[in-house]
């Protein structure tokens, strides 16, 4: 039947249901498609830390978030148009994310009263009035999925299973997508159980056929092609992304990448992503625990890998002791947190920025590395990628942020030409160099030379106890202790040299500065964007370089009235600013609830912020 | 040495000398302390295995015998505490042309440092683990460690302890080793013997030096090293050879029944060919274990190799999968990486 073509520039959708009923495939496959239609995205996995919670209860909801349009993509936005509910539960923990109007597309047949009150709804929500305020689809989902594969041989459980196919297929026809790309992905994934391929396809075709014959569609969307920069395309994650980022960098360093990491949330992907690429040289192992990993790093950086570790949080905390003797060795090591809720296991997979300071000074003595932070999904490939060519061409750990939210979101990547990146130049040192001392350093950079174990003339030791300045003998020498101190925090100020000058997003003065860094980017950007298209003086320096800060950091922040620090913690970077800019004033606006910023609660921050006099 | 299989770590075109690896730090160990001696049988060893001086590689944790790699003129590298096992994994991976030596002790490797040791030897990494077990805690001033007998006073068991020790032999038969001899520090000869077999084994191979500490548990080992005891409290294995000990080489090791016991040959009808003969190769690790755990007054200590197995390396299975994954895989470089999948291109 011929549907009312709606035209928009972007929509959100987000698919919820039971942690088991594939949520972040349907989604994934959603977002792959709206990639190929030509369209930016960006995409936000939420699930809970069980694997399988009880069913039907709310503790057991998976969502997944999905922003497409034609215009750039910043953020999975505040509130979705269009939500997917699998089952009571889901459709009650994502009502407030929805958009009054927005459209709520349900399985109608979960909604039992067993299965209501399970959700906390004391009746049946889909029929007291409660979704109003919403355009509601009551697809009888578990039905329809069950007539549709009554002919086909298979268990009961595989038929149900298919489900989240039924409302993918209605969602392609929704947006006017024909969903063949998906017949061949089927194929692919099920190549030796073609009886579930052609489920799948079945329930897939039932669902869009449902949405075309079906009276509850008033009309369908049309977004046109995003305009983008011409060049290929992918979507990536940010976790792939850091895994692919390490690789270039060893590929142009000349330097096998050694990764060894132990299993943790939500940082185990880049682990099981890079021991899949063997074919590229990479040594990438499963340790015993944190500390074996990075000691182990250690041990390969000493012997001329570029040595990596990554984890979370807790992880992180464990890895503090082994961090220092790679301050004192002045060994290249890149360290990868990909940040959660915590203190402690906290919330293992929910998002926040809580281990700057840890980052910072989470180490016994004095013990300055490098620090920086990856901005959104698709910077995660450029952020491990300088971080791997600081570590190495500085001789110092480098600890890279990363966040649960960009870390598991996806977005659009430009795939870059490898030969473009920076090169990388570790200092290596030459067999029998007669000027060669463990701790002779470059006297632009203070960096020492990289003697590697096997090269002729070299031999030496070095380890965790204070050495000698130039000869890296053992010694407990007062004055000497304090010169190493001072070298190793001045090695890494010097690394200011070398990195991008803050960049500020709009004008160079103003009345307000709003500040943030690492995995907040997207919706930083996009509230400040807005604001300057209303007319407001607002500016944002988002900062992906936090030890050292870039050297334009003082001038940056003194060209405005007031100063905004946004953070997904307690006020760990502003209180860093403080510390090194006392002489600015700043404000703070922080939020520890493990979700992301809403752009509606940034700009309303910031519009009271410039108002108050 | 032409018994040595390993030809991933190149030899030197020279004869070395134990002069080639003398380093110019002064040693700061007590005198009368046992490392004395087994810094000597390290530099006697090193020139005979026949490596490349720059192919050594000592690494260490925190303790005493941490400072091992100073005094070595190799490429060295001092840890923290307990991860030199951690440390070294990532080193011989990372780079399977070194021949990597731990120094390391009952504290580092057992307490702080026993997950990296269990785990280290279960993966059978090819390095080289001298333990210099000496029951005590010593830089840290005498406080009680994972082989101090039970019930033995020191500065936080001032009422002796009331833990069970750990025999470093069973232990590290217990997470599947490959390689384990044992050895005491006043033998410089027995010690350089298994430094030697423990370098040509390939696989984690862990040697344990019966060490005295002179300041904070002298005279732990008496029973065993004592020179009024050693004769009849220490067997030296030898492969092949019949389980022979004592001053007179009249008493000897028997199976009997599932167990061991130590008989008299000439008594009750007993003759040389009664006594076991040591099969250090053997994949079975029973009899391995048995001799291990063997401890006065009922038995001799065993020393020399007690287990010697062969098996994969974790190195070398971590440079097949490469190898084999170079071959057989359509990506050779990141541009193919990052053009893998699904990409489009937009005008």
């Amino acid at each position: 039947m011929v549907k009312k073509v709606q035209r928009r520039d972007e929509i959100v959708v987000k698919f919820a249901g039971d942690s088991g009923d594939g949520m972040q495939l349907t989604g994934s496959l959603f977002a792959d498609m709206a990639a190929k239609t030509g369209l930016d995205l960006a995409t936000f996995p939420d699930y809970p830390a069980e694997i399988r919670a009880p069913q039907n209860t709310l503790a057991g909801v998976s969502g997944f978030q999905v922003r497409i349009g034609s215009k750039r993509i910043e953020t999975t936005g505040d509130q979705c148009d269009i939500l997917v509910a699998m089952n009571p539960a889901s459709l009650k923990a994502n009502l407030k994310w929805v958009k009054p109007g927005g459209t709520i597309i349900v399985d109608a047949d979960t909604f039992t009263p067993e299965t209501n009150q399970k959700a906390g709804f004391s009746e049946n929500p889909l029929e007291n009035g409660t979704l109003g305020k919403y355009y509601l689809i009551k697809a009888p989902v578990t039905t329809l999925t069950r007539a549709a594969l009554k002919d086909m041989k298979l268990d009961g459980k595989s038929k149900e299973r298919t489900r989240n196919m039924f409302v993918l297929g209605f969602v392609c026809y929704l947006m006017s997508w024909k969903p063949d790309s998906l017949l061949a992905y089927f194929k692919e994934k099920f190549k030796k159980k073609p009886e579930l391929a052609e489920a799948n396809i079945v329930v897939l075709k039932a669902g869009y056929d449902y949405a075309d014959t079906t009276e509850v569609l008033p009309s369908i969307i049309h977004i046109s092609k995003a305009k983008m920069p011409p060049g290929r395309y992918r979507n990536i994650t940010g976790n792939i992304a850091t895994a692919w980022g390490l690789l270039a960098a060893s590929e142009r360093s000349g330097r096998p990448l050694y990764l060894v990491s132990y299993p943790i949330t939500p940082a185990t992907d880049i682990l099981a992503e890079l021991a899949k690429h063997k074919s590229l040289g990479a040594v990438v192992l499963q340790a015993e625990d944190e500390i074996a990993g990075i000691c182990s790093a250690i041990g390969a950086s000493f012997t001329g890998s570029l040595a990596v570790t990554s984890t979370s949080g807790p992880g992180f905390s464990l890895k503090s002791e082994a961090l220092g003797l790679a301050v004192m060795t002045e060994l290249p090591l890149v360290v990868i947190d990909v940040q959660r809720g915590g203190p402690s296991t906290g919330l293992p997979t929910k998002s926040e920025q809580s281990d700057l300071m840890q980052a910072l000074f989470g180490r016994n003595g004095e013990a300055p590395l490098v620090v920086m932070a990856a901005c959104s999904p698709a910077d995660c490939f450029y952020a491990a990628y300088e971080a791997s060519k600081i570590a190495l061409e500085h001789m110092t750990p480098v600890v890279l942020l990363s966040d649960g939210g960009i870390g598991n979101g996806s977005q659009l990547f430009r795939i870059p030409d490898v030969k473009s990146l920076p090169s990388i130049n570790p200092p290596i040192a030459k067999p029998n160099d007669p000027e060669y001392k463990p701790y002779k350093r470059d006297p632009d950079t203070l960096v020492r030379k990289w003697a590697l174990p096997g090269t002729e003339g070299l031999r030496h030791r070095i380890g965790g106890l204070e050495k000698e300045n130039i000869t890296g003998t053992v010694t407990t020498d007062p004055l000497n202790h304090e010169l190493m101190v001072q070298l190793r925090e001045q090695k890494i100020e010097k690394v200011a040299d070398f990195i991008a000058p803050q960049e500020i997003i709009g004008n160079q003065t103003g009345d307000l500065l709003v500040v943030s860094w690492g995995g907040t980017l997207g919706s930083t950007q996009a509230a400040v964007e807005e604001m300057q298209e209303e007319g407001y003086s607002v500016s944002l320096a988002h900062f992906r370089h936090i030890l050292p800060l870039p050297r334009n950091t003082r001038e940056v922040l003194s060209g405005f009235k007031k100063i905004v620090v946004c953070e997904l913690n307690r006020g760990q970077f502003v209180n860093y600013l403080r510390m090194k800019y006392p002489e600015f004033s700043y404000l703070q606006y922080n939020k520890v609830q493990a979700l992301p910023f809403t752009i509606e609660e940034l700009k309303n921050t910031f519009e009271k912020i410039i108002k108050e006099a | 040495m032409a018994d040595f299989q390993n030809m991933t770590i190149e030899r030197s075109s020279v004869e070395l000398t134990k002069q080639d690896f003398v380093s110019d730090q002064m040693v700061r160990w007590c005198p009368g302390c046992g490392n004395h001696a087994i810094l000597s049988a390290v530099a006697n060893v090193f020139p005979k295995i026949g490596y490349r001086k720059e192919n050594f590689m000592i690494v260490s944790g925190i303790g005493c015998s941490s400072r091992f790699p100073y005094y070595v003129n190799t490429y060295g590298f001092h840890g923290i505490h307990g991860r030199a096992l951690a440390i070294a994994t990532g080193m011989k991976i990372a780079n399977p042309h070194l021949s990597v030596w731990v120094a390391t002790g009952d504290g580092d490797s057992l307490a702080i440092g026993g997950n990296h040791f269990i785990h280290a030897i279960r993966r059978n990494v090819d390095i080289n683990v001298l333990l210099f077990n000496n029951q005590i805690y010593g830089l840290t001033k005498g406080q009680y460690s994972p082989t101090t007998p039970m019930g033995t006073v020191t500065k936080t068991s001032p009422h002796g302890t009331i833990e069970h020790p750990f025999n470093v032999g069973e232990l590290t038969l217990g997470a599947q080793g490959t390689f384990f001899a044992r050895a005491v520090d006043n033998n410089i000869p027995l010690m350089t013997e298994v430094m030697f077999e423990a370098a040509k084994h390939d696989g984690t191979s862990v040697v344990e030096i019966l060490q005295n500490c002179v300041i904070f548990a002298d005279k732990a080992h008496e029973m065993i090293t004592g020179k009024e005891y050693r004769d009849e409290n220490q067997i030296h294995l030898r492969n092949g050879e019949p389980m022979v000990f004592g001053k007179n080489r009249d008493k000897g090791i028997r199976l009997n029944g599932t167990q061991l016991e130590v008989v008299k040959i000439g008594e009750n009808g007993i003759t040389i060919d009664d006594i076991l003969v040591h099969d250090r190769y053997q994949q079975d690790p029973g009899i391995h274990l048995m001799l291990a755990k063997m401890a006065p007054p009922r038995f001799p200590v065993a020393v020399g190799v007690i287990r010697s197995a062969m098996y994969p390396t974790y190195d070398d299975l971590v440079t097949q999968k490469i190898q084999n994954a170079r071959e057989k895989e359509k990506i050779k470089t990141v541009t193919d990486l990052l053009n893998s999948g699904d990409t489009w291109e937009i005008q």
